[in-house]
């Protein structure tokens, strides 16, 4: 797992994403996904760029069933942007770094 | 002669562009690549390739990418995540205009590939929520569920295959009452007990609550309407260029590829294409790779020209 970016479970997704102080993004992913991992990279530089102000996160759809389908997540990658435990935007696909960091400023 | 700040601008990288990348970067080439999000294109969603010659037990779409961008990264391929807004063609030095700056070069390669066409029935609500293009991404989503896929190229029908794995049903909506895919995969369709085929039919609509609930299809020769009960619908009915940023000075098809000759040139000097944006008789990743190979060869023979 890449520095600065906590894996998170079912188990503590509630307290981990929905009770943060901080802004969340959530990246959903797993192994077998091959644009999850391509766009890997571009969460990473991006969990470096904000680091102290938004938090970051991994979670494994794969090892973790109950979660994706509270947020009707039926596809990945798919990030959501958690700010005060609400979901403020839902983003499918392979996203442009540009793009990822425009929703990112809006949540600070 | 006016300064450049690259001999070669690679677009895309997909199969093409970094095979092209790779030529160029031995070639000694002051050459980058820019590429919208991260490498791989089309390939990155495909699950099983059997088709590319050296891999008998097949090679996944990912694993295929990272050993592309490691070989063309090996001879020193600059890589760049940018998306190109347009390009300036007009004068001999070529521009490509990013979000925050042009990048000046005397010569271009376009492999920005294509994107999956879409069915125009509103569909793109669903995104993420039912409506995919990627069986390896999002079939675990329906395992025990039933799921629609639609077309009948190599892609619906290797793909209807690859979903079985999870769906309980697959029900293929083709608009002809045969497929044109490969027959060994044809084979494998018809054989295969979850897939059900709805001939001569299209997708006139989806709707659902949450996510994809349904999905509306109509058969084209008898008028007949049918609602199937599905939590999923992939759409296979093949592609579009992405070229977008191309603009009018470069030949393009009726459907938007681009018009080039054999070693791969387009109607602009110094300008090039290759792989699935090229109006080209088959797409597949060993075209792609031939095309690029060309076009980096092309490449590298104008700019010495221009600089001789």
């Amino acid at each position: 797992m890449a520095e600065g970016i906590l894996d998170v479970e079912d188990g503590t997704f509630d307290a981990e994403v929905m009770k943060s102080e901080l802004p969340v993004v959530v990246d959903f992913w797993a192994p077998w996904c091959g644009p999850c991992r391509a766009i890997g990279p571009i969460v990473e530089e991006l969990a470096t760029l904000y680091k102290g102000k938004v938090k970051f996160t991994k979670f494994n759809v794969d090892e973790n069933p109950l979660t994706p389908g509270k947020f009707a997540v039926r596809a990945i990658p798919t990030l959501l942007f958690v700010k005060g435990g609400e979901v403020v935007e839902t983003i499918t696909g392979m996203t442009a770094k540009a793009k990822l960091d425009e929703v990112i400023k809006k949540l600070l | 002669m006016e300064t450049v700040d690259y001999d070669l601008v690679i677009i895309g990288g997909g199969p093409a562009g970094l095979t092209a990348g790779l030529y160029a970067a031995r070639a000694r080439l002051n050459v980058i690549m820019i590429e919208k999000v991260a490498p791989g294109g089309q390939v990155l969603i495909t699950d099983l390739i059997e088709n590319y010659p050296g891999f008998p037990e097949g090679i996944s779409g990912p694993d295929l990418t990272d050993r592309l961008v490691a070989q063309a990264k090996q001879f020193g391929l600059p890589i760049e995540s940018e998306e190109v807004q347009s390009l300036d063609l007009t004068g001999p030095v070529k521009k490509v205009i990013l979000a925050d700056r042009i990048i000046k070069t005397h010569a271009i390669i376009i492999a920005s590939g294509a994107s999956p066409n879409t069915l125009n029935v509103g569909e793109e609500r669903f995104k993420g929520k039912g409506l995919s293009y990627c069986a390896t991404c999002d079939g675990p989503f329906f395992r025990d569920k039933d799921v629609v896929a639609v077309g009948g190229g190599d892609t619906a029908v290797q793909e209807s295959i690859f979903l079985t794995k999870f769906a309980r049903k697959v029900y293929l909506v083709h608009r002809r009452d045969q497929l044109r895919a490969a027959k060994i995969l044809q084979e494998r369709a018809l054989s295969n007990e979850k897939i059900e085929f709805v001939w001569d039919s299209v997708v006139t609509g989806l709707d659902g609550f949450f996510g994809v609930d349904n999905v509306h299809v109509k058969n084209v020769k008898t008028g007949e309407v049918r609602t199937i009960k599905a939590d999923g619908c992939f759409i296979w009915i093949g592609i579009v260029p992405n070229g977008d940023f191309i603009g009018e000075t470069l030949k393009r098809d009726e459907w938007g590829f681009v018009i080039t000759d054999a070693k791969m040139a387009t109607s602009v000097p110094g300008v090039f294409a290759a792989g699935d944006v090229r109006d080209t008789p088959l797409r597949q990743i060993a075209t792609a790779v031939g095309d690029a190979a060309i076009a980096a060869y092309s490449a590298e023979h104008y700019i010495e020209n221009m600089k001789s």
